[in-house]
This record gives C-alpha cells, sequence and structure tokens, in this order.
C-alpha cells in the first residue's frame, strides 16, 4: 500500500526524514532530493543546502519556476502552431490540436502576466523546430511533450512558495494532464503511464527532453 | 513538517498593496494570506474571477492537512465505490470496460493511500459513507462519472494550495493529475472536449460538498 513517502517519489523517504521547520524547511527539501539516480524523474536539486532552486536559471523564487513553465508553453503552443500549419491532421483531430494549441497560448499570457504581476521578467519565446513527418509520428511527440510537460508542473508543485502562483499552476497542470490523456487515448496507449499516482519530472530532465527542438 | 505559507511575498501589483502581508509574521493568519494569494489570482483566471476566488480561498481557511486529506478521502471513496458498482451495474464493454477496470483500480489505491497518509500525520481516516448512484445504463454512468471526474480535479485544486506540508503537496498533485487523466478519458468516452477550457478552476469545500451530497445515501 503506498503511502505520502512512496507517493511523492523514491527521493522522498530522505526528504520527508529531513524536512524540518520554518527558513531552513526549503533547504533541507532540495538537499534531500538532490542524489537518488534510480529516479531519473525525480525532483533532482541543483545543489545541497545553499537554498539555491532548480529553476534558478529563469529567475529567483516563483518567478523561476514561472518563466520555467512559460518556457515549455511557447514550446508547446509553436508546436501546435506547426502542427495545425503542417496539413496533416483532418477533422476531429486537427479540431483537438487547435483547441490544445489555444489553450497552451492561453496559458502563456497566464504565466507572463503572472511573471510581470511578481515583478518578474516574462522569459523570451523560444524560437523552435519540430521534425513533423507523418501524422503518427507527430501525435507521438505531442503525447510525449504532454505527458512531460504535465509531470514538469508536478515537479515544481511543492516548490511554489505563494498559493496564488500554485493554485494557477495547478489550474495549468491538470489540463496538460487532460492533454496528455487524450493524446495518449489517440496513440492507443495508456491514460496514466505512472499508474495511479503521476511522477514528477526534474528541470534537467525536462530540459534535456526539449532540448533538440529549441533552435535558438 | 514545513509551512508553505510562511514565506515573505513581496507584489509588484499596487493592487495587492493592501493586502500584502509580511508572511513570516508570527501573527499572520492565514485568511490574510489565502485573501492576497486570491487577488493576485485574479491575475491569472482575471478579474471577473477574482470575488468568487477569494470566497472559496477563504473557504478552506483553517482546515489542518488532515482535514484536507479526509475531505478528499472522503470523494475518492465515492469514486471507488462507484466504479467498483459500475463494473457490472453500467455493462460496460470494450474499451469501456477496461477503462472502468483500470478507474476502479486506481480511485481504490488513492483510498488507500489517503488512509495510510491520515494515519503517518496521526490523523483519524474518515469511515467511508453509504453512496446511492442513481443512473441507468452506459451512457448514465458516463454523464455521472464526468461530474465526479471533473469535481474531483477541481477539489483537489482548491484545496491544495492550503496544504502545508510538501510531501502532502506533492501526493496530491500527483493524484490530482491522474483525475484528470480521468476526466479526459471519460470525456472521450462521452464525444465531448477533454480538456473543455485552459483552467481548470478550483472548487471550495462547500461546492465539493454540495455537488456530492445527492450520492450521499
Amino acid at each position: 500500500m503506498p503511502d505520502v513517502k512512496q507517493l511523492a517519489g523514491p527521493q522522498s523517504r530522505r526528504k520527508f526524514l529531513a524536512v524540518g521547520g520554518g527558513s531552513t524547511a526549503l533547504a533541507a527539501f532540495l538537499a534531500a532530493c538532490g542524489s537518488d539516480s534510480d529516479s531519473s524523474t525525480g525532483t533532482t536539486a541543483m545543489s545541497s543546502g545553499s537554498g539555491k532552486s532548480e529553476t534558478a536559471e529563469f529567475g529567483k523564487g516563483d518567478v523561476g519556476i514561472l518563466n520555467y513553465a512559460l518556457t515549455l508553453e511557447y514550446l508547446e503552443t509553436a508546436f501546435y502552431a506547426d502542427v495545425v500549419k503542417s496539413g496533416l491532421f483532418k477533422g476531429a483531430d486537427l479540431e483537438t490540436i487547435r483547441k490544445f494549441g489555444k489553450e497552451e497560448a492561453e496559458h502563456v499570457q497566464a504565466l507572463t502576466q503572472a511573471v510581470k504581476s511578481l515583478g518578474g521578467k516574462p522569459a523570451p519565446e523560444p524560437k523552435t523546430e519540430f521534425p513533423l513527418k507523418s501524422a503518427k509520428s507527430v501525435l507521438e511527440l505531442a503525447a510525449t511533450v504532454e505527458n512531460l510537460g504535465a509531470a514538469a508542473y508536478l515537479g515544481q508543485a511543492a516548490n511554489i512558495e505563494s498559493p496564488e502562483v500554485l493554485a494557477s499552476a495547478l489550474a495549468i497542470h491538470s489540463v496538460e494532464g487532460r492533454h496528455a490523456a487524450a493524446l495518449n487515448t489517440l496513440m492507443g496507449t495508456t491514460i496514466t503511464p505512472d499508474g495511479a499516482f503521476a511522477k514528477p519530472a526534474d528541470v534537467k530532465t525536462v530540459l534535456k527532453s526539449v532540448e533538440p527542438f529549441i533552435v535558438g | 513538517m514545513s509551512n508553505r505559507l510562511e514565506r515573505k511575498e513581496q507584489f509588484a501589483n499596487p493592487e495587492l498593496a493592501t493586502v500584502n502581508v509580511d508572511a513570516d509574521s508570527e501573527d499572520l493568519s492565514r485568511s490574510e494570506v489565502l485573501l492576497k494569494g486570491a487577488l493576485a489570482a485574479g491575475a491569472v483566471y482575471g478579474t471577473l474571477a477574482v470575488g468568487p476566488f477569494v470566497r472559496k480561498a477563504l473557504a478552506m481557511t483553517g482546515s489542518s492537512d488532515v482535514d484536507i486529506l479526509n475531505f478528499a478521502l472522503t470523494l475518492e471513496y465515492l469514486e471507488a465505490k462507484f466504479y467498483e458498482e459500475a463494473k457490472s451495474r453500467a455493462k460496460p464493454s470494450g474499451e469501456l470496460k477496461s477503462l472502468v477496470n483500470l478507474l476502479a483500480e486506481d480511485e481504490q489505491q488513492h483510498v488507500e493511500a489517503l488512509t495510510a497518509t491520515i494515519k503517518q500525520l496521526g490523523g483519524k481516516p474518515v469511515a467511508e459513507p453509504k453512496f446511492d448512484f442513481p443512473y441507468s445504463g452506459t451512457g448514465g454512468f458516463l454523464k455521472l462519472a464526468q461530474t465526479f471526474e471533473d469535481t474531483g480535479v477541481s477539489a483537489y485544486n482548491g484545496a491544495a494550495p492550503m496544504i502545508k506540508s510538501k510531501e502532502v503537496l506533492a501526493a496530491a498533485g500527483g493524484i490530482v493529475q491522474v483525475e484528470a487523466r480521468h476526466a479526459a478519458a471519460i470525456a472521450l468516452q462521452n464525444k465531448a472536449e477533454p480538456a473543455p477550457a485552459a483552467f481548470d478552476k478550483p472548487l471550495d469545500e462547500k461546492q465539493v460538498l454540495k455537488a456530492v451530497e445527492p450520492f450521499l445515501a
């Protein structure tokens, strides 16, 4: 029977023991997440005890997390726009792709606004390029991107400091989960590849996965 | 156990100045933090959504993690029972049969995980209520399933920002994403949109209880 430790991923066993109170909690959390190599999708931290977040390269604290999410949403939006233009899809499938693309664009807008409301500078839109060879390979890529996107949000949820940013991220996170399940259904694969408890993905894993599609 | 609300927060948005509080302050009430959060969330949901969201956020004020988990457990009991019963009652066949089996299994695992977590936190898991699901046939089942899954997603999204422990929050996140996946799969079975909106808005406890009350026997 899974308990909270298993639910939060294999790395959380140590995290659970290590987390204290007050301002040391974040550092302890990060330190405790660092080194379980058996979990490529765990929330791996960049450094131990420095208080530096995984998303530091995107900005400080919640701004960094939001900008990380914004970068992924830009990527998803560009992907769907390219897929619509590719002419590989028609009818109901094309409508689904259009709809998902529109929702990703709304996420971009919302995250941009949220970064600004926290006094941050929104991350720039990356230049992207996607291999769009066949309908099947595009659907596969879409499913991969959405499952990864959902896992990316889940990987950051517990790092978010302010309740309003968390509420917003959660409202987006579950929509990414819906997209992922719908695409998995179109592909004929399981809607819940991680089983009853979705697994998080860390920043490193996510960025490595999307790197091939970012050209500048 | 860390408290996610115990952080100093600054907002550039001047609208928030009146409710901006030092979250490190000892006498800070949770409702102040939540009120501030709700107002800033308006930046994402749109200004029109701020009013209802404030009320939703405040409605959960004062709830402990055990309270929130017990609230979630009640919903998971409902879903688990609903799908277990549906295996025969909804007469699912083919693809839907596999889906019902999967959902029944997932919800049962959620029940077990939440029960274990509540005990681990030193709480007492709520007893399973008796349910009564008024539907007939596969169509009726699918319609009700959609209501339950969508309500489940919004219930977790509404309650999760009030969770204090990072571990519990991460666990709840892992569950809500699965509920969202279920909701999408059921929607496809209903020939409806799997992701009807760009944001799964939160529901507060009262709204959720109102939604599930008719099914408590």
